[in-house]
């Protein structure tokens, strides 16, 4: 079976976030970029179930600038066998990525399409989900187990309390959870070869979907920093401070 | 004007961020709905009837909604929601799987784990785990928004006296079904309401280790949570996790004990009134966050404190 698997490209998991004097974003010039890890991990599973011979064709897919293709490369790297940027600068949201996805889904028709289940710079959490609305799919969200079966896939998902196995028919979405799997590196010989796997460029005319953002940011702000503590010396002296000083226990 | 809000819930108790929930809800304002969607949910519809502020309650009660499967679940938000400007929903696991597809089956931009309402339009989140907070503006006819938990003080469980309806609108997609379920078992606390939490990390060793603060959250009516460091070395299962991508946190008193202090783990629990790090590492991050730091072998420091209690 043919896997679809979106990733995006975002700040490095590593760097650390600066927010703009001007407070309109996050300083994002001359910053490491890389795959979000979430995608890494997606790319992962569909890899593994090419691998136990499961799945046939794997193809990454990305919204979003032209150094995308970047992202792509080590997805094929990693495994995928071919990939498609849908390219734009203009700012993406969720809602408009995941009609960029369906019409891509239209095109491709594969019966599972894996994806992160949130990307580490807007920390959204909704593209998969509104996906599988808009297509009509079961989705089998924060996975931690996908087991494919004949015509359906089960899928254990981290819930607030534990574990919730589902059982969703083909085709399906799944979103990945940080205990999926843990994604390999790309060797140097297959990030060679994936320099030959095909790459298509298309643009949101071409799929003639309208990704206008829907939610504007007014501001982005640092946080309120806590005010540096104090050391305390000993285990009698932090349980006296917290008892008469903070009054907490 | 009126606000939608969907209840959180194991079909026999309000979970008790529904109330954080309503409290968003009220600052945005306007009549407040409560739905209850489940099956035997009935006790949950009457709890929820009575927190502070809410004018009706509808209840859907159905084997559809049993497992709160976001297929069926977000149909029927999507039909019930036709009547809200805003609907809400608690940023749990549960919230967050379903409210972005009533978003697109609304075909409306979704707002993930709001921390504060300006107004009824504009609200701030944190993003990039939690390093920056954006203030967001929806031109969205109708709000489909995730709340954080933490950031809002509860509303009172009682005192009021909603009616309520029963809803006879079953959505059942038939694409998806509940197989099975590993819910953890424990008589503390749970993590997101607790007043104190303790967690561990990596630096606890192992597993058996964390019956050392077992002990003194029993003393301390505290909640046991953990690093992804703790999670991902198999110490502790994954429910216990505190951090961007596990549960947020921001009790009175978060102790860490043997935790580094990622940013990772950090987003999760910097909001917490008053936090103490118990580390042997003087450099550790941790100790910038800390209200009080305690340089120490964790396994001499924490039976102390035991003791001391």
């Amino acid at each position: 079976m043919k896997v679809l698997v979106p990733i995006k490209r975002v700040i490095d998991y590593n760097v650390k976030v600066r927010v703009k004097a001007d407070n309109s974003g996050v300083d994002l010039a001359n910053v490491k970029m890389a795959m979000n890890p979430f995608c890494e991990i997606a790319v992962e599973e569909a890899v593994r179930l090419k691998e136990k011979g499961v799945v046939t064709e794997i193809v990454a897919v990305s919204i979003g600038p032209k150094a995308a293709q970047e992202q792509l490369r080590t997805a094929m790297a990693l495994g995928a066998d071919r990939s498609i940027l849908v390219e734009t600068d203009e700012e993406i949201q969720p809602l408009g990525i995941a009609k960029a996805l369906k019409a891509i889904v239209e095109e491709e028709k594969p019966e599972m399409v894996i994806l992160g289940k949130q990307a580490i710079d807007d920390d959204n959490n909704q593209t998969g989900q509104m996906l599988a609305a808009l297509t009509g799919m079961p989705q089998g969200t924060f996975a931690s187990e996908v087991n494919v079966e004949e015509g359906k896939v089960k899928v254990t998902r981290e819930i607030d309390g534990g574990l919730q196995t589902v059982e969703l028919k083909l085709p399906a979405v799944v979103t990945t959870d940080l205990r999926l799997n843990e994604p390999r590196y790309a060797s140097l010989p297959n990030i060679m070869k994936a320099k030959k796997k095909p790459l298509d460029v298309k643009t949101p005319a071409d799929l003639g979907v309208d990704m206008t953002p829907r939610v504007t940011i007014e501001k982005v702000e640092t946080p309120a920093e806590r005010k540096a503590g104090v050391m305390v010396g000993s285990v009698d002296e932090l349980v006296e401070k917290l008892k008469n000083e903070a009054k907490v226990i | 004007m009126s606000v939608l809000v969907y209840a959180e819930h194991d079909n026999a108790t309000l979970n008790k961020v529904t109330l954080s929930v309503l409290a968003a809800a009220k600052e945005i304002g306007g009549d407040i709905t409560v739905l209850v969607a489940g099956k035997g949910c009935g006790a949950v519809a009457e709890e929820a009837a009575k927190a502070e502020g809410v004018s009706k309650v509808l209840c859907a009660d159905n084997d559809a909604y049993e497992h709160q499967l976001a297929e069926n679940i977000a149909e029927l938000v999507a039909e019930v929601g036709a009547d809200y400007k805003h609907i809400l929903a608690a940023a749990t696991t549960t919230g967050k799987n379903f409210a972005p597809r009533v978003a697109a089956l609304l075909d409306v931009a979704q707002i993930s784990e709001i921390s504060d309402v300006i107004d009824g339009d504009t609200f701030k989140r944190p993003i990039y785990a939690g390093n920056a907070i954006a203030t967001v503006k929806c031109a969205d006819e109708k709000k489909v928004i995730t709340v954080r938990g933490t950031s809002f003080d509860g509303v009172a469980a009682e005192g009021g006296s909603a009616s309520v309806e029963n809803l006879d609108v079953v959505k059942d997609s038939g694409l998806s079904s509940f197989v099975s379920e590993e819910l953890a078992k424990s008589d503390r606390p749970e993590l997101t309401s607790a007043d104190i939490v303790i967690s561990g990390g990596r630096g606890m060793g192992n597993g058996d280790n964390f019956e050392i603060l077992y002990k003194v959250a029993d003393k301390l009516g505290a909640a046991v949570g953990a690093s992804r460091a703790a999670v991902d070395a198999g110490f502790v299962p994954n429910d216990m996790q505190v951090g961007q991508t596990g549960k947020i946190v921001a009790p009175q008193l978060y102790m860490a004990v043997g935790i580094s202090g990622a940013i990772q783990h950090l987003a999760g629990m910097k909001d917490s009134k008053v936090i103490v790090a118990i580390n042997k590492d003087e450099e550790a991050p941790i100790f910038q966050v800390a209200d009080y730091g305690l340089v120490a072998d964790l396994f001499e420091a924490v039976p102390e404190l035991d003791s001391k209690l």
